[in-house]
């Protein structure tokens, strides 16, 4: 059966450079000696640290626990000695650091004890429970935990699975390798998905500059007890982006701010798919991964490289030149310049490509825009570039959210035709990043407002509350003296009242003060003695002034 | 002609009517402006426009009593909002009641504090956590960073620290490349 292939709008043709590195087999990369292993390598909530300095810990050991739904844990990649849990620089454009765990290696290499799970025995909550512990992550690039990826939820189906073996970004071949020598195991990986998503209908999709490992997937499908369907798509890049991929396949368009399930369409790596059979069939966690290592070096190819490894020591083994002017982690057209080398690989590390001024000559000087729109047809999320640009240069924000600007998948398209050679990714990036921290702002601010007003409402509150506690005392006291027999005929006027409650109280200050007899009056000397009586006497002087109505001659 | 009259009047007073139905049964409780204004105005609290928090300068902004010039939180990007807004021009900001600082949460040097609570009671977004003789501390999260309980503190305990960028935090910055560019073209 051959199904009908559609097409997605806009997209570019740069030059491949696939077969620099997937000429070589893959090379195990040796265990360094230093393993740093960051624990924010996934989007949603980094991982919690579980172990402190001085701790041994063993390959595939839990090292940081998953902190929240979208989130998952991250493990040893060997054994050996945490020596440190602090930040350190870690792959990202900023160059700052992140909290980190680094490991020093014994060289070893014990595994910690793990087994195979029975997934089809085990309830879906636990399985998936379970792979949020072993660490899965979308290797394609987003790192989205997988666990919640392969939850259907309660209203959501996921009819139609997509298994995306694009891999459209020039120079990368890390996909393409592993389909053609692990296809057996991509597609056990998807029978698990197949299982917990309830998929019916599998596809394969892969680019059409990959015909080995369209082979083997084709002979690995042939052998599944289930039916999926490789499918062979032209190679256009972004074609190997989710969404385009979704609609090569499928025909159907992802609604502008909704999600594939929301189509009822799931769409995973390849990569995935082979850690999640790893994970499952052997209880691995995602503790190494493949990386193309190529571009201007001596001998571009595929490392299985375990997670922590220093970028340079990668580069070393397939052999650097000089002449090399900066590293980018992914491909040339939506990779990351790395601030420096000692950066350790991630599960989001699919390439790491040197640059050298003759595969990379720098961009020439960026001219005014002339508003050509060749980045409206080459936008293949139907977006009109040049308008975003206008409005995120001016900080017209707004303005760009109405042009749709978080439907563009940066995929780099717009600048790659650009004739202008404007960065305008960066331009769109630097505009998501400022709506985002204007709503973080916006909503702080609604919080402030919400306290002050409680604040408010509370000291409003409490002064009402004090007020009618007074008075009620007042009252109780008012009622309890008109109660008394002696009292209750003397007073009956409202002053008198007043007068009895004050005599009361003094009454009870005097009685209290009585009982409390002071500590300093034994053994005094008889001068001390004297002087106390004297004292005394004027006290009891004063209260007898005190006691005696006020003279009429005090009165103004 | 008569008709004719009589025809208007009777218009007159059907719409006269509905026009004051209408006025009692959707009357807009509180002041709308004010509320626009306090939605753009960045709730620190702190007072330095002088009024007692950020609702009763909004409230002031809407009758016309305050200027829109007088938040230093809100910055000069606050004020081209109010100005948009209120459909005035737009002019700087008013230095006399402070100057824009970069964001910034109070911090309690814990070993100083003597737990006086003087400064819960100022807090007016209540981020400050503690009792009487008993050590506070910031709800970092909850702070806006208005200042108001670095003065009543007795033994200066209190210190602004401006909030660090860290990968969370770090944001894009604005691409400066066409920039420089152009003013080196019209430079040369």
């Amino acid at each position: 059966m051959s199904r009908e292939l559609f097409k997605f709008k806009g997209g570019v043709h740069p030059p491949e450079h696939k077969a620099e590195s997937s000429a070589r087999p893959v090379r195990v990369a040796p265990l360094p000696k230093k393993l740093v292993i960051p624990l924010r390598q996934h989007i949603g909530s980094p991982a919690k640290p579980l172990v402190s300095v001085g701790d041994r810990v063993l390959k595939g050991q839990m090292i940081g626990e998953a902190d929240g739904t979208i989130s998952a844990a991250v493990h040893a990649s060997s054994s050996g000695i945490v020596t440190a849990v602090d930040l350190q620089p870690v792959p990202h454009i900023s160059g700052l650091p992140d909290l980190c765990i680094s490991i020093e290696t014994d060289g070893r290499d014990e595994w910690v004890e793990h087994g195979p799970l029975d997934y089809r025995a085990m309830a879906p909550t636990d399985l998936r429970m379970r792979l949020r512990d072993l660490g899965l992550a979308g290797l394609g690039g987003a790192v989205f935990p997988s666990a919640v990826k392969l939850d259907p939820g309660a209203t959501q189906h996921c009819p139609i699975l997509i298994i995306n073996g694009g891999e459209c970004e020039p120079w990368i071949t890390c996909d393409d390798v592993l389909m053609r020598t692990r296809a057996d195991e991509i597609l056990q990986g998807v029978a698990i998905m197949r299982h917990l998503l309830g998929s019916t209908e599998i596809l394969v999709g892969i680019e059409d500059n990959k015909p080995e490992a369209i082979a083997a997937m084709r002979a690995a499908a042939a052998r599944m007890d289930f039916a999926a369907e490789i499918m062979v798509v032209p190679a256009r890049y972004p074609g190997g982006g989710a969404k385009q991929m979704i609609q090569v396949l499928t025909g159907r368009e992802v609604p502008s701010g909704k999600l594939s399930t929301d189509i009822g369409i799931q769409v995973f790596n390849v990569g995935t798919a082979y850690a999640l059979a790893r994970a499952v069939h052997h209880g691995e966690p995602l503790i190494s991964r493949l990386v193309t290592v190529t571009g201007h070096v001596l001998r571009p190819q595929n490392f299985e490289v375990l997670i922590g490894t220093p970028m340079h020591a990668l580069i070393t083994l397939a052999g650097d030149r000089d002449g090399t002017t900066g590293v980018l982690m992914g491909g040339p057209m939506m990779g990351m310049p790395m601030p420096n080398l000692d950066v350790p690989v991630v599960k989001a590390t699919n390439c790491i490509l040197v640059q050298s001024a003759e595969l990379f000559p720098p961009l020439p000087k960026a001219l005014p825009c002339i508003r050509c729109t060749r980045c409206a047809d080459a936008c293949p999320a139907e977006l009109q570039p040049q308008e975003l640009f206008r409005f995120a240069k001016a900080g017209d924000f707004g303005r760009a959210q109405e042009y749709h600007l978080f439907d563009c998948i940066e995929c780099g398209c717009c600048s790659y035709v650009c004739p202008s050679h404007i960065p305008l990714v960066d331009f769109y990036r630097y505009a998501k990043s400022e709506i985002w921290t204007r709503e973080k702002d916006k909503r702080a601010a609604d919080l402030a407002r919400e306290r002050h007003e409680f604040r408010q409402f509370r000291q409003e509150r409490e002064k009402k509350e004090k007020a009618e506690k007074l008075a009620a005392k007042a009252q109780a006291k008012r009622a309890e003296l008109a109660a008394a027999p002696d009292a209750g005929a003397a007073a009956p006027s409202e002053a008198d009242a007043k007068k009895a409650l004050i005599a009361a109280a003094l009454a009870r200050a005097q009685a209290k003060k009585a009982e409390t007899a002071p500590q300093n009056t034994d053994h005094l000397s008889p001068g001390t003695q004297r002087e106390i009586e004297e004292i005394e006497a004027r006290r009891a002087k004063i209260r007898e002034l005190a006691r005696q109505p006020l003279e009429p001659d005090e009165k103004p | 002609m008569l008709a004719a009259i009589l025809v208007m009047a009777g218009i007159a007073v059907a719409i006269g009517l509905a026009l004051g139905w209408s006025a009692i049964r959707f009357k807009v409780e509180g002041n709308p402006l004010a509320e626009k204004i306090d939605a753009i105005l960045p709730q620190t609290q702190c007072g330095q426009c002088g009024f007692l928090g950020c609702r009763p300068y909004a409230e002031a902004i809407a009758r016309g009593e305050a200027d829109i010039n007088l938040c230093p939180p809100g910055g000069e990007e606050g004020m081209k909002k109010l100005a948009d807004l209120l459909g005035v021009d737009p002019k700087p900001l008013d230095e006399t009641h402070g100057v824009p600082k970069p964001k910034s949460v109070a911090f309690i040097d814990e070993q100083t504090c003597i737990g006086c609570t003087l400064c819960i009671q100022a807090c007016p977004v209540d981020a400050i956590s503690g009792a009487a003789k008993q050590m506070h501390t910031i709800i970092a999260a909850e702070c806006t960073g208005c200042e108001l309980c670095l003065p009543p503190c007795p033994v200066d305990c209190i210190t602004m620290v401006p909030i660090a960028e860290d990968l969370p935090h770090w944001k894009w910055k604005h691409p400066v490349v066409m920039l420089r560019q152009v003013s080196g073209d019209s430079g040369a």
